[in-house]
């Protein structure tokens, strides 16, 4: 070992650490800290989103916030998706579906892995078409339920929202990935064996990434160790 | 058994003070580096589809269209040298040209808000979500890469680093990196 290598690690994470935004601990699929959930609704969420863990081994989290501390909800998204690790190490196959009810904003961050299937425009689709008019309507709960209902369908492939509303439009839309891409992800997902056993708290250093600390819930549950770079979409409203 | 016992020590504390830190964090800044280029040009595969879409709704734009043109044609002409990282001369161009690009495609998604038809067209709005994404992921990516500098630049600049740098790798040189926030060299200034 190298104790004063890690030493300095040590000291360098933690104060990189304070100086950056606070963030509520991982107590498992869903992180209510701005309590705008009824009990029965995080069941329900936790099971939907246990059950599409449990057959696609993609992470999908549900965090309602109680600030952003100031911070633009990109920054925060990806920097939380991040310390928690949502998503397989490696594969980074983690989204958050992130609510700041004080900022009014909401936000779809998406790990590397799932850019290709949950893309920003869909993203965007899922928070104009599904969520902000119920957050619009003050149903908090609705919105939430049917963003993640959203969210995990376009995950499956079923499409449930779409970017561009054919109203004889004559333009395709130019972002989409080929079909080759999807079936490629398919492919990936079937070979998916998800690492067993829990990881430790010491940081790891990711690939072009900072040092994170991996999170872990104390509720049996705990991130993956995958990354993101920013990718998703955000609205207001 | 004298000398051995010297080497072991020798080597120990090599590890100790980091000598594999260097090749460790330099590897750390080309992934960083890269993941910024990717996404630069993720945003100039973007743009001409943009400036179609613009063009069908917003003719008299001619001017903001041109410039984000020739902004993008710039930003993708320069010619990056491999040693870009730690050649300020060619760094400092290539931020510029990012940054101009950056600008021009700002100065065109404000005048787009005026032109309600424009703003209500499907393929508009899905490229608009995909460039502000990119936009983000741009930021994502040149904190990561700042983060992966500083860290090579402070074990090269510190001791015990700078020591064992200077003995081992003495071609180690202090890397180039990102002044400032982008929108904040090039903001669009307010036209009345």
């Amino acid at each position: 070992m190298r104790p004063l290598a890690l030493l300095f690690a040590l000291f360098w994470a933690f104060t990189v650490q304070a100086a950056e935004i606070s963030f509520p601990p991982l107590t498992g699929r869903v992180v209510d800290q701005a309590h705008v959930l009824s009990a029965g609704a995080v069941r329900s969420l936790d099971q939907k989103l246990a059950d599409h863990e449990a057959t696609t081994h993609q992470q999908v989290i549900v965090a309602t916030v109680a600030s952003l501390q100031g911070h633009d909800i990109a920054e925060y998204g990806y920097q939380l998706g991040r310390k928690w690790g949502i998503g397989e190490k490696d594969k980074n196959t983690g989204a958050i579906l992130l609510v700041a009810p004080t900022e009014r904003e909401v936000r779809i961050e998406v790990g590397y892995g799932l850019e290709g299937t949950l893309t920003d425009a869909l993203s965007r689709a899922i928070i104009e078409q599904r969520i902000i008019p119920e957050f619009r309507a003050g149903r908090m709960e609705g919105g939430i339920i049917a963003g993640t209902d959203a969210i995990l369908g376009t995950l499956r492939g079923e499409a449930p929202v779409q970017p561009v509303q054919r109203r004889g439009n004559h333009r395709e839309d130019p972002g989409e990935i080929p079909p080759v891409a999807l079936i490629v992800i398919f492919i990936v997902f079937l070979l998916l064996t998800r690492g067993g056993g829990r990881r430790g708290y010491l940081p790891g250093v990711m690939l072009g990434g900072p040092s994170i600390w991996r999170g872990g819930g104390d509720g049996g549950f705990s991130g993956g160790g995958g990354s993101f770079g920013g990718g998703g979409a955000s609205g207001k409203w | 058994m004298r000398r051995f016992f010297v080497v072991l020590v020798t080597a120990v504390a090599l590890a100790g003070c980091g000598v594999n830190e260097v090749p460790k964090l330099d590897e750390q800044v080309k992934a960083a580096w890269s993941q910024v280029q990717n996404q630069y040009q993720r945003r100039a595969d973007l743009v001409p589809n943009l400036v179609e879409t613009v063009k069908g709704y917003a003719t008299q734009e001619r001017e903001t269209l041109t410039q984000v043109i020739e902004a993008r044609a710039k930003a993708t002409s320069v010619q990056l040298p491999a040693d870009i990282t730690q050649n300020p001369e060619a760094f400092k161009q290539f931020q510029q040209a990012q940054g101009q690009l950056t600008g021009a495609l700002g100065r065109l998604m404000v005048v787009a808000e005026q032109y309600p038809n424009l703003k209500s067209d499907q393929a508009f709005l899905s490229l608009q979500s995909q460039l502000e994404g990119t936009e983000n992921r741009i930021a994502v990516a040149r904190k990561d890469y700042i983060d992966a500098v500083q860290r090579y630049n402070t074990q090269l600049r510190t001791i015990p680093g700078r020591w064992v740098a200077a003995v081992v790798y003495p071609d180690a040189k202090v890397k180039e990196t990102f002044t400032a926030a982008e929108s904040a060299q090039t903001a669009p200034a307010v036209k009345f």
